[in-house]
C-alpha cells in the first residue's frame, strides 16, 4: 500500500510541475503589456513603472519563472496589485466556503444520484427508469449558472424561504449557514446528480446479472437486499471514478455558482481578479484550484485501492 | 446486396435508437430555426424601442421584451446561429486538435509521456476557469471565445483519441500495411485514425453541448461574444439585472439552450450506442 501511494505521488509531480508553468504562462497572453491591461489608459509613467515592477516584469523571462517557482515551493503566491496583500492568504481565507459549498453539494448529488440510479437499474426499461434517465439528462443540459437565477426568481424571490444571496459563516450560525448554502449547493448538485446517477445505473447494471447476484436471489434472500449488499459493493469502483471525474466540474461549477449566489469563496476572488486583470492573483488562483484538483484525485485514486485490493497490484 | 437495401438497413440501424431520432431532431430543429431566422423571427433582433421595454409575454411579442425593447424571441433565433456558429467551430478545432495530439500521442511512443503529461496538466484546471481566463486575457471576440472553448475542451478529446490508437496500433491490418512499406504518416492516417473515428465522434457532440453551455456561462460573467450581436448566453447576461421584473428575458433563451444541448446529448448517447455499444460512459 504504501508504495503504490509512492508511486502514486510521484506521477503527481511533473503534472504538477506543468500546472504551475501553465499558471504562470497566463501573464504570456495577454496582447501587449500586462501592466497597462491592468491599469487604465490615463495611467501616468510611473503608475505602470510600479505595477510593472511589482510583476517582475522588469526581469528576463527565466529570471521570473525561477522566482516563480522559487516562491511557489515555499508557498507563497505573490502579493495582489489590487487587493495590497498576500495571494495565499485571500486564497486560504476564502477556500471553507468554496469547500464547503463543493462539499454540501456533492452530499447531496451523491444521495440522490445515488439513489435514482439504483432505483432505475432496478426497474429497467421500465416507466420509472425512463423518467429518472430523462431527468438525469435534462440535469445535465442546463447551464449551472441558469438554474441558478431560476432558483433565485422561485425560491427567494417568490416564495421567499431562502436569501437570494450572500454568506454566514458555519462557525456564526449553523442555521444562517444552511439558508444561505441551501440554493447554491442544489443548484451545483443538480447538474451533477443526474451524472452520478447515469454512472451508478450502468455500474448496476453491469453487477446485477452477475452470477453471484442470481444465487442471493435464489437463496431467497429479499431482492433490496441482494441489490443493497450484494450489489451496490460492487459497484462502487466506477461510481468512485465519477466522484473523482466531477470533483473538478464541482470545482468549476462552484466557482460560477458562488458569482450567482454572491458567495465570497475563492471563484468569485479569481473571476474579480480576471476581471481587473490582477495577474498574482489569477496565477496564484489557478494553481491553488488545480492543485485541491490533484489532490483531490490522489485521495480517489488512495479510495480505490482501499476499496479493491486488486488496483494495488 | 444493391446500395438501396443497404441504405435501408442503416437507416433501420439508427431509427433503433430512438435517442438519436428525438435528440437529432431537436437539433435539426434548433438549426433549421438559426438558418431560417430572417423567415421566422417575428421582428428585428436589434430593433430597439424604449416605449415596450420589459414588456411581458403577449401575441406580438411571445417571449415579451428586454430592457431596450427588443423582442426577445427574435433575440433567441439570431442568437441560436451565434450560439451554434461558436458550437460549431470549437468541435472543429477540438475536432483538428484532439486528433493530431492524441493521434501523435498514440502512434509515437517516445512523445506519449510528455505529450500526456501536458494534457494531464491542462485537464487539472477547472475546464471552466481555463476558458474564463483565455478568453478574459485574449480580450472579448467570437474568435477568441471559441479559442478559450477549445483550449477546455482539446485535452479530454486528446486523450480519447490516444487511447483509441493505442488499441488500433496494435491490429493486424496495420502490421501488414507497415509490412507493405507505408510510410507513417500514411498508416497515421489511412488506417489508425479512420479506424478511430467512431470515439471521436461521440466525443465531439458532447463538446458541441458543452461549448453551447460555456459560451453561456462566458457570457454571463462577461468575457462572452460582445454585444449587440445576441447569442444564448449574452440574451440571458443582458436579462439578469431585470430577472424580477422581467424574468422571461433570462428564462426563454435558458430554454432554448436547455432543448439544444438536451438534443445533443441524446444524440450522443445515441450515436454512442449505435457506433460502439462496448462503450457506456461517456463526457
Amino acid at each position: 500500500m504504501l508504495q503504490y501511494l509512492l508511486r502514486r505521488f510521484i506521477t503527481a509531480i511533473p503534472v504538477m510541475f506543468l500546472v504551475s508553468l501553465m499558471s504562470f504562462a497566463v501573464i504570456w497572453l495577454v496582447p501587449g503589456d500586462p501592466a497597462a491591461a491592468f491599469l487604465d489608459a490615463s495611467a501616468t509613467q510611473e503608475q505602470m513603472a510600479r505595477v510593472r515592477e511589482e510583476l517582475g516584469l522588469n526581469q528576463p523571462m527565466w529570471q521570473q519563472m525561477a522566482q516563480w517557482y522559487g516562491r511557489v515551493l515555499t508557498g507563497d503566491l505573490g502579493q495582489s496589485i489590487l487587493l495590497h496583500r498576500s495571494v495565499a492568504a485571500a486564497l486560504m481565507e476564502r477556500l471553507p466556503v468554496t469547500l464547503s459549498l463543493a462539499a454540501l453539494a456533492l452530499a447531496l448529488a451523491s444521495v440522490m444520484g445515488i439513489s435514482a440510479g439504483i432505483f432505475a437499474a432496478m426497474h429497467r426499461g421500465q416507466a420509472a427508469d425512463r423518467t429518472v434517465m430523462t431527468v438525469s439528462l435534462l440535469g445535465l443540459s442546463m447551464p449551472d449558472f441558469w438554474l441558478g437565477l431560476v432558483m433565485i426568481v422561485v425560491f427567494a424571490v417568490g416564495l421567499g424561504w431562502f436569501p437570494s444571496g450572500g454568506f454566514v459563516p458555519l462557525s456564526e450560525s449553523v442555521f444562517g449557514w444552511l439558508r444561505t448554502m441551501t440554493l447554491p449547493a442544489l443548484t451545483l448538485a443538480l447538474v451533477q446528480t443526474g451524472f452520478i446517477a447515469r454512472m451508478t445505473r450502468s455500474a448496476m447494471l453491469d453487477v446485477l446479472h452477475q452470477d453471484y447476484i442470481r444465487t442471493a436471489d435464489a437463496k431467497g434472500l429479499k431482492h433490496s437486499f441482494v441489490v443493497l449488499r450484494h450489489g451496490l459493493p460492487n459497484a462502487l469502483l466506477p461510481i468512485l471514478t465519477v466522484l473523482g471525474i466531477i470533483a473538478g466540474s464541482l470545482l468549476g461549477g462552484a466557482v460560477v455558482v458562488e458569482q450567482v449566489f454572491s458567495l465570497p469563496g475563492v471563484g468569485r476572488l479569481i473571476i474579480g481578479a480576471i476581471m481587473s486583470r490582477d495577474f498574482p492573483v489569477i496565477q496564484g488562483g489557478l494553481l491553488f484550484l488545480a492543485a485541491i484538483y490533484v489532490l483531490i484525485n490522489l485521495m480517489v485514486d488512495l479510495l480505490y485501492a482501499a476499496v479493491d485490493p486488486r488496483v494495488r497490484l | 446486396m444493391n446500395p438501396s437495401s443497404s441504405f435501408v438497413q442503416a437507416t433501420r440501424r439508427v431509427l433503433a435508437h430512438p435517442s438519436i431520432v428525438i435528440g437529432g431532431g431537436l437539433v435539426l430543429a434548433v438549426v433549421a430555426m438559426a438558418l431560417l431566422a430572417g423567415v421566422v423571427s417575428p421582428h428585428d433582433p436589434l430593433l430597439s424601442n424604449f416605449r415596450l421595454k420589459l414588456q411581458p409575454p403577449s401575441a406580438e411579442h411571445w417571449f415579451g421584451t428586454d430592457h431596450f425593447g427588443r423582442d426577445v424571441l427574435s433575440r433567441v433565433i439570431y442568437g441560436a446561429r451565434l450560439s451554434l456558429q461558436i458550437g460549431l467551430m470549437v468541435v472543429v478545432m477540438t475536432g483538428v486538435f484532439g486528433t493530431l495530439i492524441g493521434g501523435v500521442a498514440g502512434y509515437f511512443r517516445q512523445l506519449d509521456d510528455p505529450i500526456m503529461r501536458l494534457m494531464d496538466a491542462m485537464m487539472a484546471f477547472p475546464a471552466i476557469l481555463l476558458a474564463l481566463t483565455v478568453s478574459a486575457t485574449l480580450g472579448a471576440s467570437v474568435m477568441n471565445v471559441v479559442i478559450a472553448l477549445s483550449v477546455a475542451t482539446t485535452p479530454h478529446t486528446a486523450r480519447i483519441v490516444r487511447s483509441s490508437v493505442l488499441v488500433v496500433r496494435e491490429m493486424q491490418y496495420v502490421e501488414a500495411a507497415r509490412a507493405l512499406g507505408a510510410s507513417d504518416l500514411r498508416i497515421l492516417w489511412f488506417h489508425v485514425l479512420a479506424n478511430s473515428l467512431a470515439p471521436l465522434i461521440v466525443r465531439l457532440t458532447f463538446v458541441f453541448a458543452s461549448a453551447i453551455l460555456a459560451e453561456a456561462v462566458l457570457s454571463y460573467i462577461g468575457v462572452g461574444p460582445p454585444p449587440p450581436a445576441p447569442s444564448f448566453g449574452n440574451i440571458i447576461s443582458n436579462g439578469r439585472d431585470f430577472m424580477v421584473e422581467a424574468p422571461w428575458v433570462t428564462i426563454f433563451p435558458g430554454l432554448a439552450i436547455v432543448i439544444c444541448v438536451l438534443g445533443l446529448n441524446l444524440l450522443g448517447d445515441g450515436l454512442r450506442d449505435l457506433l460502439d455499444p462496448r462503450i457506456k460512459v461517456g463526457l
